[in-house]
């Protein structure tokens, strides 16, 4: 157990599930949004797409605060909290411009009865077109980047913040421990957020009314309608939500793992939610087990080649010899071999990228 | 009248040209939004940007007081045409899918897949015959070999063939991935198409990293593969040089329509077009029909792939155009817009051939609108975007259109 008590000590362990968790939220929240508007019965495709849209909302929103110098005596003033209080409002932003943009599906496909797929498509080339033009537009380059500091400066918590780790040398205070290593030090807090958010929706969907009634549009609309469910306001609220928390997860990734830059581009994270929500068979809780796998193999792809797992100064996956690519690669392969396996047994909702027809028997 | 706008043919191009008109509008009021409230371009730029959006093909520049020129442009005429090949070919592929029943987006991936094919094909094989124009002082001398590892003596008319062929391989393997995962294991074609994609991104860079093809004698260019034009393999120019001066066209467009004319006599008029399609419209009836449904789905995917694939190979075959090998972020743009071409199309492969015309046009547009005025390229994507957001309910907008020639057609009776 030597090398297992280095691993905790020098920090390995803390820093694994830091980063994995870093990817599994963002994978987990938009895999959800997937699940809320599946489940209403209308196929999500665009997901990728209201990432990229919300990742910029939450970009410029971030980038024009700054210029404005709203939270520049709260960052001055390491009062986290309020920090914390100016990412929790990003996410807001994000999220609420980010239903606005799922509209479009929602209007395409519940009132037009359009194709679904090709809704979707359509969101996913118009985000990253829309975000470029702009993009250049604004700062005449391709990246929107934040206007002065970085995402660590201003949204990361740091152990100093209480008191641990300050000073030098003897005067050095103790530091914070595995749990602070894992849980405070250089966390992002909207990961917490997150999780809040992912167990709050999760219960609203499976426990209350409103969760059984937009079930049901995706099983059985015709069934629904009989009882008296709106189909339609169904829809366009599981969509509406599920727009919303994509574009929330498409800031939140962008903050946490794109050092809060928008580029017009996810890096297909969005698709990778949609097959967590696959795998996780459309269930809140297998979701959050599959993103969390997911995630440990992003971190592992991004974080190969400084992996030092139990402190001897030697990278273990790094010395094997493996190309890099194979681990840039592995996610996308991992996930078409988990659909191959899951796909025959799972159950989709029934009534999914069916329009309603009143009519139809 | 009422025969023009109750045939489904015609219907489907008035949607198509509706669309693009809707598509342009929505271009035009994001350029006056964007123009009006940004300091630095004002209210005077919109027109100019309106005006190289519809019609960028016949701007020939500004003059000496900055107003725009217009003209005709052989040059530019032929870059429209180079640059159509590639989209009417990944066009084709997602067309021909769609007629299949099958949404493909995979295109990206067996557009890489058929290009890395091609390159390696077309500089390992030694064709003897070097073009030494461009390459610098030492390798003047034994130009032959300086890629290192090149086999054979054969004549470049052989490689560029097999280069072609070897494109068309590797892009129908890789679209049967997604084929054969939707068959047999039920996969979503889409989602298994997407994986794909980046697994091929990823693939490509990885073997082009460890291969000798990486344009080492050129200094100013970093991270390309070498021209096939290195090793003397280009596509004929057919004469077209001759017609469009200046211009990188060549013979490369005539065989993306003769292919789009083949598709078409595939789909409509063999059995074996019949049996895909009928599995496309109805896959449990087909099996009932005696049609092997799990085949079909695995064939229609390898053909929509090998298209793709011949669009990578066409174009980097040119001898002029060079591949960036470090791909692994970035999928293939021309491989997305397939999309938009086959959906404007009606998935009519000769309708695709207009199409993709039409999308490499909106391209040289884009292009013109950076070089001459303050907005840029990516405008033309958003009303690519909004055409395919359109496209999702053409039914809705054909059925406005049937609607309408019935009242037209109501009120000359009376009359």
């Amino acid at each position: 157990m030597d090398w297992l008590m280095q691993a905790i000590n020098e920090g390995t362990i803390p820093f694994l599930i830091r980063q994995t968790l870093l990817y599994a939220v963002p994978l987990m929240i938009v895999a959800l949004a997937g699940v809320f508007s599946e489940r209403s019965g209308i196929i999500n495709l665009a997901l990728e797409g209201i990432m990229i849209f919300g990742a910029f909302i939450g970009v410029l929103f971030v980038r024009l605060v700054q210029q404005w110098g709203w939270f520049e005596a709260a960052n001055q003033a390491k009062d986290w909290m309020t920090m914390q209080g100016f990412a929790v409002l990003t996410m807001a932003v994000s999220a609420l411009l980010g239903a606005v943009f799922a509209m479009l599906l929602a209007f395409a496909a519940i009132n037009l009865r359009a194709d679904q797929t090709i809704g979707g498509t359509a969101l996913n080339l118009l985000a990253p077109a829309l975000v470029l033009f702009l993009v250049r537009i604004l700062v005449n380059q391709n990246v929107l980047q934040m206007d002065h500091g970085d995402s660590a400066g201003w949204f990361m918590l740091k152990e100093s913040f209480f008191g641990f780790g300050v000073g030098r040398g003897a005067n050095k205070t103790p530091s914070m421990g595995f749990f602070g290593q894992v849980f405070v030090n250089k966390v992002y807090p909207v990961t917490y957020v997150c999780i809040i958010l992912f167990i709050i929706l999760a219960i609203l969907l499976y426990k209350t009314k409103f969760g059984l009634r937009l079930r049901a549009c995706g099983e059985n609309p015709q069934a629904a309608d009989s009882l008296g469910i709106n189909v339609f306001k169904m829809r366009y609220a599981g969509v509406g939500i599920s727009g919303a928390l994509a574009g929330m997860g498409g800031f939140v990734y962008a903050m946490t793992t794109a050092n809060c830059t928008s580029s017009g581009e996810v890096a297909g994270f969005g698709f990778l939610a949609l097959a967590v929500m696959i795998f996780g068979n459309w269930k809140p809780g297998n979701i959050a087990v599959s993103a969390l796998l997911f995630g440990l193999f992003k971190c592992i792809a991004a974080s190969y080649g400084s992996l030092d797992i139990n402190g001897d100064g030697i990278y273990a996956l790094k010395e094997l010899g493996v190309s890099a690519h194979l681990y840039r690669l592995m996610p996308y392969l991992i996930t078409l071999l988990v659909l191959a396996f899951t796909s025959k047994s799972s159950r989709a909702p029934k009534a999914e990228g069916i329009p309603y027809d009143k009519g139809a028997r | 009248m009422k025969k023009f706008l109750q045939s489904d043919g015609m219907r489907t191009v008035l949607a198509s040209l509706l669309s693009i008109l809707i598509g342009m509008l929505a271009g035009g009021v994001v350029i006056f939004a964007v123009g009006v409230s940004t300091p630095s371009l004002g209210i005077n730029t919109v027109w100019d940007g309106i005006r190289l959006v519809v019609g960028g093909l016949f701007v020939t520049g500004r003059d000496a007081t900055g107003a725009l020129t217009f003209g005709f442009n052989p040059q530019m005429m032929g870059n429209m045409l180079f640059r159509a090949t590639p989209l009417i070919l990944t066009g084709l592929s997602v067309a021909l899918a769609y007629k299949t029943g099958l949404f493909n987006i995979g295109a990206p991936g067996q557009y890489l897949a058929g290009t890395a094919a091609t390159l390696f094909i077309a500089l390992s094989l030694g064709t003897g015959c070097v073009k030494t124009e461009g390459l610098v002082e030492p390798f003047l001398g034994n130009a032959n070999n300086f890629i290192a590892g090149q086999v054979g003596m054969f004549p470049p008319w052989l490689v560029w063939t097999l280069a072609l062929i070897g494109g068309m391989i590797a892009g129908a393997l890789w679209g049967a991935i997604p084929g054969l995962f939707k068959a047999l294991l039920n996969v979503n074609e889409v989602l298994a198409c997407i994986m794909t994609n980046w697994i091929a991104a990823n693939l490509v860079t990885w073997v082009f990293d460890i291969s000798n093809l990486k344009n080492l004698v050129e200094n100013t260019k970093i991270g390309y593969v070498y021209k096939t034009s290195f090793n003397g393999v280009a596509t004929s120019k057919m004469g077209l040089d001759q017609v469009f001066p200046g211009s990188q066209v060549n013979g490369g467009i005539l065989i993306a329509i003769l292919l789009a004319v083949v598709v078409y006599i595939i789909m409509n008029k063999t059995t074996f077009g019949f049996e895909l399609k009928a599995c496309g419209s109805n896959r449990f009836a087909a099996r009932y029909a005696g049609i092997k449904d799990k085949r079909s789905i695995v064939v229609s995917m390898a053909l929509a792939g090998a298209l793709a694939g011949a669009a990578g190979s066409l174009y980097f075959l040119s001898g002029n155009t060079e591949f960036f090998w470090s791909t692994y972020q970035s999928l293939p743009a021309v491989g997305f817009n397939g999309i938009p071409v086959a959906l404007l199309a009606g998935s009519n492969p000769i309708g695709v051939v207009f199409a993709g015309m039409f999308m490499s046009m909106l391209d040289i547009c884009g292009l013109q609108l950076t070089n001459l005025t303050g907005y840029n390229e990516f405008i033309t994507d958003v009303i690519i975007a909004v055409i395919v957001y359109l496209a999702a309910f053409s039914l809705v907008i054909k059925m406005v259109l049937a609607r309408l020639g019935k009242k037209r057609s109501g009120k000359e009776t009376v009359k």
